[in-house]
């Protein structure tokens, strides 16, 4: 049986089968005391160099989702495969780790070195690169994100953004083929957002890096390949950032909220004025408003 | 401004002493160490703090902040002499009633006080020119002979620098924590001393609850980026000798056994 999904998973980046995760809350004495379903039965598949966004309120299972993409959890039913590998397998653990990195929402709990530099090398010391090829590894990683001006700070005296992309340089580092971004912006102001946002676009764009995005903010995800929308830990809606915007009412009951210039164009369309469907950017709009003169 | 705090007290500077390997400031300061309890007499005295003196010359460090350490030892220092000076038996100088001063007190008030001086000088020159992650890293090298038994070295020295990567983000949320529990009428300066350590209550433990789940998440971000101990993990800046490193030894035994030599000679 299993021999048969190995031939159907080749070429994506990551594949879920039927994927459920379930949290069990245990007494003192171990037993169960209660089952709560994190994720149920998602089928998620992501292409090669794709920017995927997952969007979803808190508590949707997106990052319990995110958490399978890096083997940090295994499935209670059903398969990850990323690039292949089967997450569960445990010869290829390092492989996955190293091919998916991940970056987390808190800044400061995921930087480990006192220097910008050294924490970027954090990864390819693990991997047991040589000493030279690290140095090449921090220097392309921070030119990558434009933080090769701050390697020799320290840490603490960044901004949030600033922190994350220190982040992402030391997902980079490791040269991965897919980056998997839990709420890296979720902390942060809007400046730090856009800063972020953009280094992941751009890594998208320049390095082919498949970039998985998980937010709650709709602005986010606007430029993304596809979009999958999830609520109490199964994927509700998915489709082009057009398709899924269009649907402004159902986005409402899942209480997401859609970027402002939608909504009003949205709300223009149901006053009577002739605008198409899903508007994303406020350039749109004002074409769509001058045409209508 | 919490952040601004450097821990360990470096002094951000270029100099020699800077440079050299943290392996050899760390022997260097040990067997200064050793070196201020084999000396006995004013000749070895003068040896060391000639030898300290030039170390503080070479690193650049301003004497002001080597002596800031003092501060913290100003008490220790003054009942330690005190102790000496009127508690050692032999020829009487002056007399007040009970206590005397003697001869051999006066003398020995005096080494016990240079003695603390200078070990306080010279370690903290130590961590004025090294940063704390070369202290680890020196550390981790230096002790991994201990790895044959079985002590986990590596795991050790992480954990150490881990700790002072975290320390100036717990102080900050300590403050946070704190405003926010007086925003709501916490009070933490008045009252018994009793009082005052059951108010730290409701700052420790949202302090340790947040200490936990971050070390949650590092653990986490930690694995995510192929963490696995020690083992068959390179080193973006592995400690290599140079030849100043070497010469540095060459200073140090010198200075050793000159220091042996006024004890044995004189």
């Amino acid at each position: 049986m299993k021999s048969s999904k190995i031939s159907t998973v080749m070429g994506k980046m990551i594949d879920t089968q039927k994927l459920v995760f379930e949290y069990i809350r245990r007494d003192e004495e171990g037993n169960v005391e209660g089952i709560t379903r994190a994720v149920d039965g998602v089928d998620l598949k992501v292409e090669q160099g794709q920017f995927i966004a997952i969007l979803g309120h808190n508590g949707s299972g997106k990052s319990t989702l995110a958490k399978h993409f890096n083997a940090l959890l295994y499935p209670t039913e059903g398969e990850v495969y990323v690039d292949s590998y089967n997450t569960e397998d445990d010869d290829h653990l390092w492989d996955i780790r190293q091919e998916a990195g991940m970056v987390f929402q808190n800044p400061d709990n995921q930087i480990i070195g006192q220097v910008v530099e050294e924490d970027v090398g954090f990864g390819p010391e693990n991997m047991g690169i040589p000493t030279e090829e690290i140095w090449e590894r921090v220097d392309e990683a921070l030119k990558a994100v434009r933080m090769d001006k701050y390697r020799k700070a320290s840490p603490n005296h960044l901004s949030g953004g600033q922190k994350q992309r220190v982040s992402i340089a030391g997902v980079i580092a490791m040269h991965p083929k897919c980056i998997i971004m839990d709420e890296p912006t979720a902390m942060l102001d809007p400046n730090g957002r856009r800063e972020v946002i953009r280094a992941a676009r751009a890594l998208n764009q320049v390095e082919g890096i498949t970039i998985i995005l998980i937010t709650h903010y709709m602005e986010e995800v606007v430029d993304a390949d596809k979009v999958f929308v999830m609520d109490k830990g199964s994927v509700v809606m998915e489709g082009t950032p057009r398709e899924i915007f269009a649907q402004v009412d159902k986005l409402k009951e899942l209480r997401l909220g859609v970027p402002q210039v939608t909504l009003l164009a949205h709300e223009l369309r149901q006053a009577g004025v002739p605008l198409p469907d899903a508007i994303l950017t406020r350039k749109e709009l004002v074409e769509a408003l001058k045409k209508c003169r | 401004m919490l952040r601004e705090i450097t821990l360990g007290q470096y002094y951000r500077t270029e100099s020699v002493i800077h440079r050299l390997d943290p392996r050899v400031k760390i022997v260097a300061t040990f067997s200064f160490i050793i070196s201020l309890f084999i000396a006995k007499n004013f000749i070895g005295y003068v040896i060391a703090g000639l030898f300290l003196a030039l170390c503080i010359k070479l690193s650049n460090v301003p004497p002001k902040f080597i002596f800031r350490g003092m501060k913290t030892i100003f008490f220790l220092l003054i009942i330690t002499m005190v102790f000496n000076l009127f508690l050692t038996p032999g020829i009487p100088l002056v007399t007040f009633g009970r206590f005397q001063i003697t001869k051999e007190g006066l003398r020995l008030a005096l080494m016990m006080g240079v003695r603390l001086v200078f070990l306080i000088t010279g370690s903290s020159l130590m961590t004025l020119t090294t940063t704390p992650n070369n202290l680890t890293d020196g550390l981790e090298d230096l002790l991994n002979p201990l790895k044959k038994v079985k002590v986990p070295v590596h795991e050790i020295s992480m954990m150490m620098s881990i700790a002072l990567r975290f320390i100036p983000i717990l102080m900050e949320e300590t403050d946070k924590i704190m405003k926010a529990q007086m925003a709501r009428g916490a009070d933490f300066e008045s009252g018994s001393l009793m009082n005052r350590a059951k108010s730290l209550i409701p700052l420790l433990v949202p302090l340790f609850v947040s200490a936990f789940r971050r070390a949650n998440d590092l653990a986490m971000a930690m694995e995510a980026r192929c963490y696995r101990g020690g083992e068959g993990r390179t080193k973006m800046k592995p400690l290599i000798y140079k030849k100043r490193d070497a010469l540095a030894y060459g200073v140090i035994v010198l200075y050793f056994a000159a220091i042996i030599a006024s004890r044995v000679i004189l």
